[in-house]
C-alpha cells in the first residue's frame, strides 16, 4: 500500500462528492466517478428543501436533530447555495389539533426553533395562502440549489487534488483475492459528452479503499461483486410553477401526506411530493395522476395554484434502505436515517463500503461518518474540517459591492448573476469582452455560461444545471441556440450540434408533464422557433445531402443596386 | 347602436390581414379587429409554403406539386392549389417580397446555422440563398448572443452549403451597452447618427462597413443578423453593399423579429390603402347568436361595445397566437367555442421526442370546403364565420414549413367568400 491510501468513490451526488471533499481535505488521495453530470441521479431530482428538521420532528426525532443542526452548518458554509426563505407548517380546519401540537412539542424537544402564528398572521407573511388556514408554526426552513452545492463540493475536492471524472460509468468492480481492489470504467466520448478528462475507452482504476455512494444504484454497483443490497427505491413527482406563488416554504401540517409543500425555489415553486416505490431507478412510469394531484391538492393551501402556469415536473428517486429484517409494506414508513454497509463485517468482502438512505440536508454528515469510517481502516487520525471551512463561493463573502456598475449588467441581471456566484462572482464575471445576457428568463451572462463551460466541457446539461440557464418560463425556447454557440469556438460544431440536441432533448422531458394552458402555448411558440425559423428538426446537416442547384437561385439585382464603392479605411475589426 | 360593417374580421396576424385585404380589394366594407401584437413579431418574416410533407419528405422543390398528395383534411385541400396561387399573387403584389418568379422553393440560411426552403423572402434576405454559390461571409455581433456568426458558418458548411463560407465576430462600432436590443442597432442605422470610432465622428454605416471591410476577402457577399434598420432597410443594404463592394443580405432570427415586423407594417399599409378599417389593443370577448353570428362583443376599457357585420372571419391564430386555448381539462376555441377536436387525454397531445409527431401542432378547427367551422357533430357553427390561418386544425406548421402559406391561402379564400356573400 502507498503512504496516502487511494479512495475510489462512486457517484456524484450530493453524498459522493461530500465524501470526496472531506477525504481530500484530510489529505487522502480521492478518485470520484459518476455515469452522468454531477447530480445526475436523486440529488438532481429533489424539491431544493433545506430541511429545518420540521418535517421529521413527530416521527423521527433523530433525523430532525440532526437536519437542525446541518441546517446550521449549510448556511454557514455554502451561503451562496442557500436562500433563507424560513417556513410554515400550515394547519387547515380538517387537520387534527393533537397532530398541530405534537409537531410544535418535538420542534422543541429537537431544538428547532418554533412560534405558532395565527391565520391572520400567517396571511400577512404569505397573502395567498387560503383564507381558511388557522394557525401556522414557523421553522428555519430554506430553498437549497442542489446544483450549486454539488458543484462547490467537488471544486473544493478538486482544489484538495481530488480527481472528479464525470461521464464515466463503473462497469466492474475488481476483486483480486476476496478483496475489493478497485473499479473498471467506461469513459464515455464523443459528442454531447464531457469532452475534456479522459476521453474514451475503458479504464482500471485500482484504489486502496472503494466507497459505493450511488444511492438508488447501489444494489447495481453491489451485483457486481455478487454483493446483496435491497435499496428500496421510491419515486416522488415534483412540479415547477413559473413564479414564486410563495416566498416561505409551505408545509401541510398532517402526518405523512402525498402533495403536501411547496418550496419557493430561484424564481419558481416547486410542489411535492408523492412516494411510490418502483422497481427500476431509471425506468418507472412518469404519470398524470401525481401531476394533478400536487395541483389539486395543495391548492387547498394555496388557492391560486389551482389556475397557475407550470412550466414542467420531474421524479426523483428516493435511495430508500432498510435492513431486510424490517419489512415495511409502505414506502413511507421506510426510515429516512442512512445506513453504512461495511461490506467486510456484513459479507466477508474487504475493501468497500456502500452508503444508502439518507437525506440530502444531511449529507455533509453522512460525508464526515463515512470518512471517518474509511480513516479509521487505515489508521489515519485526521480531523473532518468540512463543517467549518466554506465551499468555494461562500468565502468571506461579507460585502454585496454594487456589482451592477462594475460589471455593466443591468441591476436585476447582475443581482442574480452575484447571488448564484457568491463570492467567485469577481473571478467570473471580470472578463475582457462585453458580457451579454444569455438567457433572459433566469439572468445568466456569458462570463457564468463560459466559467460553467470551462468546469464541464461540452455538456450543455451540466452547464445548464451550473448557471440556470434554460431553466425559467421559455425552457430553453429563446436560448438554447446561444448556448450552444457560447461552446462553439471551444468545441467544433459537430460536438456543439449534439451537445444542442441533448438539451433540446432534456428540456422537452420535462414540460411534457406541464403541457397544458400558458405553457403548451409556450411550447407551440417553441416548437415554431425551432423547427419553423431554425429548422432544426430537418437539419440538413448530418442529414440527407441537400440538392442546391434544384431551388431557386433568386433574380439578378445587379441593375438596380449601387455601384460598389470600396472603402479604403480599414479599421479594427475588433474594437477601438 | 353596434358598429357596423358588412364582413369583421377578428384577428390582426397573416391570416385577418389576408382576408381583410381580399374582401376589401372585392369591394366589400371591411372592419379588422385585433387585440395582441401579432405572432409576426415572433416569426422570421420568411413566407413558407410547404417545405416538408406530413411525412416528413423534402426539402420539397415544388410545394404546389406536393399540395394535391396533402391529407384531406389539410388546409391546403380545403381551399385548393388554385386559390393557393391567387392569393400569394395578392401577396406578391403588396408585400413587394421575392421568389413570385418560380414556383420553386428557396433555400435560406437560419440564425440556427441550418438551411430552411421558404416560398417567399423580403428583399433583404435574397442575396443568401444558399442554391446561390457565391463565397459567403457571415458578420456577428460580439454582444448579440442570437446570431454567432462562425458557428453559423460551420454549422452552414457541414449542411453541405455549395459555396465557401465564414464567420467573423466584430464589436458593433459606437457605444451600445452589452444588452442592447435588436431595435437599438436598427435605429441607429435608420438615422445614420454618428458614432465614436478612435476618436472621430462617423456615420453609423460607414463605420460598420470600414469595420467589416478588411474581412470580406474573397467574399461576394456579407451576411449580417437582421439588425440592419427598421425603416430603411434598403438603404442600409445599399450603402453598406456599395461601400464593401459586396452584396449585403440580412439572416432572420427569433423575437423580436425586425423581417416579421416590417411585414406586418407593409401589411397594414396595404389594408388601410384598400379602403378597411382596422382597430387594434382590444379582445373580442363574447358574441350573440345561435348558428348565426347577430353581433361580437369588443372589451375597451372596461366597457362592452357591440360590433355587428354580416359575415364574419375568425383569424385569432393558434396556440401560439391564443386563438386555441388549453387548460387541464382540454382545448378551446375562445372567441365563438368552435369545436376543436382533441384526446381527452392530455397526455396524448404530444410525442415523447421533441421534434416527435405533436398533436398539439394541429390543434385548430375543422371546417367544411367553405372554411366554416364545424361542431363535434359535424355541423357548420354559424352560416356566416369562417376561419383562417393557425385557429384552423389539421397541420402542424412548424414541421411543414407551411404556417404563413397556410394563413395567406385561407385567408384570402375566406375574406373573398364572405366578399361574395355580401355582394
Amino acid at each position: 500500500m502507498a503512504s496516502t491510501p487511494h479512495i475510489a468513490v462512486i457517484g456524484g451526488g450530493s453524498t459522493g462528492v461530500g465524501i470526496a471533499r472531506d477525504l481530500a481535505m484530510r489529505g487522502l488521495d480521492v478518485t470520484l466517478v459518476e455515469q452522468g453530470n454531477l447530480t445526475h441521479g436523486t440529488t438532481g431530482r429533489m424539491h431544493g428543501l433545506l430541511h429545518s428538521g420540521g418535517r421529521y420532528a413527530v416521527s423521527d426525532q433523530a433525523s430532525a436533530t440532526e437536519c437542525i443542526e446541518e441546517n446550521r452548518v449549510l448556511r454557514d458554509i455554502a451561503s451562496h447555495c442557500v436562500e433563507m426563505t424560513g417556513g410554515m407548517f400550515v394547519k387547515r380546519p380538517e387537520d387534527s389539533e393533537e397532530y398541530f401540537q405534537e409537531k410544535l412539542q418535538g420542534c422543541k424537544e429537537c431544538g428547532i426553533p418554533a412560534d405558532v402564528v395565527s391565520g391572520a398572521e400567517a396571511r400577512q407573511m404569505e397573502p395567498h395562502l387560503a383564507k381558511d388556514v388557522e394557525k401556522a408554526i414557523t421553522v428555519p426552513d430554506g430553498a437549497i440549489d442542489p446544483f450549486r452545492l454539488v458543484v462547490a463540493n467537488a471544486a473544493s475536492a478538486q482544489e484538495h487534488g481530488a480527481r472528479i471524472e464525470t461521464h464515466s460509468k463503473v462497469t466492474d468492480l475488481l476483486v483480486e483475492d476476496d478483496e475489493v481492489v478497485g473499479l473498471e470504467v467506461e469513459h464515455a466520448s464523443g459528442p454531447g459528452k464531457r469532452v475534456h478528462g479522459t476521453e474514451g475507452g475503458t479504464e482500471e482504476i485500482r484504489a486502496d479503499y472503494v466507497v459505493n455512494a450511488t444511492g438508488a444504484w447501489a444494489g447495481r454497483i453491489g451485483d457486481m461483486a455478487d454483493l446483496d443490497i435491497a435499496v428500496r427505491p421510491s419515486k416522488g413527482v415534483m412540479t415547477i410553477m413559473n413564479i414564486r406563488q410563495v416566498d416561505t416554504v409551505i408545509n401541510r401540517c398532517r402526518p405523512k401526506g402525498d402533495a403536501d409543500i411547496v418550496v419557493p425555489h430561484e424564481t419558481t415553486a416547486i410542489l411535492g411530493t408523492t412516494d411510490e416505490e418502483v422497481e427500476d431507478p431509471e425506468d418507472y412510469p412518469e404519470e398524470q395522476w401525481e401531476v394533478d394531484l400536487m395541483i389539486e391538492t395543495l391548492s387547498e393551501l394555496i388557492p391560486m395554484l389551482e389556475e397557475a402556469r407550470t412550466i414542467r415536473s420531474f421524479w426523483g428517486v428516493r435511495p430508500l434502505y432498510e435492513p431486510p429484517d424490517v419489512g415495511s409494506e409502505d414506502p413511507t414508513d421506510i426510515t429516512r436515517d442512512f445506513f453504512l454497509l461495511d461490506h467486510d463485517e456484513r459479507d466477508d468482502l474487504p475493501g468497500m463500503t456502500s452508503i444508502v438512505g439518507g437525506k440530502f440536508t444531511t449529507y455533509r454528515m453522512m460525508g464526515e461518518q463515512i470518512s471517518d469510517h474509511v480513516c479509521g481502516k487505515f489508521g489515519i487520525d485526521a480531523e473532518c474540517r468540512t463543517a467549518d471551512e466554506p465551499l468555494p463561493g461562500s468565502e468571506d463573502f461579507s460585502v454585496l459591492r454594487d456589482y451592477m456598475d462594475e460589471f455593466g449588467l443591468r441591476s436585476p441581471i447582475g443581482r442574480r448573476s452575484v447571488e448564484r456566484l457568491g463570492s467567485r462572482a469577481d473571478e467570473v464575471l471580470k472578463t475582457e469582452g462585453p458580457n451579454p445576457t444569455v438567457c433572459e428568463c433566469e439572468g445568466v451572462t456569458r462570463a457564468e455560461i463560459q466559467d460553467a463551460i470551462s468546469q464541464s466541457g461540452s455538456d450543455l446539461n451540466a452547464v445548464r444545471i451550473r448557471t440556470r440557464a434554460s431553466m425559467g418560463n421559455c425552457q430553453g425556447g429563446i436560448c438554447t441556440h446561444r448556448m450552444a454557440s457560447e461552446l462553439h469556438g471551444e468545441y467544433d460544431e459537430g460536438i456543439v450540434r449534439e451537445a444542442w440536441d441533448e438539451l433540446l432533448q432534456e428540456r422537452w422531458k420535462g414540460q411534457r408533464h406541464a403541457l397544458w394552458g400558458e405553457q403548451l402555448s409556450q411550447a407551440a411558440l417553441n416548437y415554431a422557433l425551432h423547427a419553423t425559423t431554425q429548422n432544426r428538426d430537418n437539419d440538413p446537416a448530418g442529414g440527407d445531402p441537400v440538392d442546391f442547384a434544384a431551388f431557386d437561385s433568386g433574380v439578378d439585382h445587379t441593375d438596380d443596386s449601387g455601384t460598389a464603392d470600396v472603402a479604403a479605411d480599414g479599421g479594427k475589426p475588433d474594437g477601438d | 347602436m353596434a358598429i357596423e360593417s358588412e364582413i369583421l374580421v377578428v384577428g390582426g396576424g397573416l391570416a385577418g390581414l389576408s382576408s381583410a385585404l381580399a374582401a376589401a380589394r372585392d369591394g366589400a366594407d371591411v372592419r379588422l379587429v385585433s387585440y395582441k401584437q401579432s405572432t409576426l413579431r415572433q416569426a422570421s418574416g420568411l413566407v413558407d409554403l410547404l417545405g416538408y410533407t406530413p411525412d416528413g419528405e423534402g426539402p420539397l422543390t415544388d410545394p404546389y406539386a406536393a399540395m394535391p398528395d396533402l391529407p384531406a383534411s389539410h388546409p391546403y385541400r380545403t381551399v385548393g392549389v388554385e386559390t393557393v396561387r391567387e392569393a400569394m399573387a395578392m401577396f406578391d403584389e403588396v408585400s413587394g417580397y421575392e421568389g413570385g418568379h418560380t414556383d420553386t422553393n428557396a433555400l435560406l440560411p437560419t440564425h440556427g446555422g441550418t438551411i430552411k426552403p421558404t416560398a417567399r423572402y423580403p428583399r433583404g434576405a435574397a442575396a443568401g440563398l444558399a442554391s446561390d454559390d457565391r463565397d459567403t461571409l457571415f458578420v456577428g455581433i460580439e454582444s448579440m448572443t442570437d446570431f454567432d456568426a462562425p458557428h453559423v458558418a460551420d454549422h452552414l458548411d457541414a449542411a453541405g452549403v455549395p459555396f465557401d463560407v465564414r464567420g467573423e465576430t466584430i464589436r458593433f462600432p459606437g457605444d451600445l451597452r452589452a444588452d442592447a436590443k435588436v431595435t437599438r442597432y436598427a435605429k441607429l442605422l435608420d438615422t445614420n447618427g454618428e458614432v465614436a470610432v478612435r476618436g472621430r465622428k462617423v456615420p453609423a454605416r460607414e463605420a460598420l462597413a470600414q469595420r467589416v471591410n478588411p474581412l470580406v476577402e474573397d467574399a461576394e457577399r456579407v451576411g449580417f443578423p437582421a439588425i440592419l434598420g427598421d425603416d430603411n432597410p434598403g438603404a442600409i443594404r445599399d450603402a453598406l453593399g456599395d461601400q464593401m463592394g459586396v452584396d449585403v443580405f440580412e439572416v432572420p432570427m427569433g423575437p423580436p423579429s425586425l423581417p416579421g415586423l416590417r411585414l406586418e407594417d407593409k401589411l397594414f399599409e396595404a389594408l388601410d390603402e384598400s379602403g378597411a378599417s382596422f382597430e387594434t389593443g382590444n379582445p373580442i370577448v363574447d358574441f350573440d347568436g345561435e348558428g348565426h353570428v347577430e353581433r361580437v362583443f369588443m372589451e375597451k376599457n372596461g366597457a362592452r361595445i357591440p360590433l355587428s357585420a354580416d359575415q364574419y372571419v375568425l383569424a385569432t391564430g393558434g396556440l401560439v397566437g391564443k386563438g386555441v386555448e388549453s387548460d387541464r381539462d382540454g382545448v378551446s376555441e375562445p372567441v365563438f367555442d368552435c369545436h376543436v377536436p382533441h384526446s381527452d387525454d392530455r397526455y396524448d397531445w404530444f410525442d415523447t421526442d421533441v421534434f416527435g409527431d405533436h398533436p398539439f401542432a394541429g390543434f385548430g378547427v375543422e371546417t367544411d370546403d367553405d372554411l366554416r367551422p364545424l361542431s363535434a357533430d359535424g355541423d357548420v357553427e354559424f352560416d356566416n364565420l369562417r376561419a383562417a390561418g393557425s385557429v384552423l386544425g389539421g397541420y402542424d406548421f412548424a414541421a411543414e414549413k407551411s404556417g404563413s402559406g397556410v394563413s395567406i391561402a385561407t385567408g384570402y379564400a375566406a375574406g373573398t367568400s364572405a366578399a361574395a356573400e355580401v355582394r
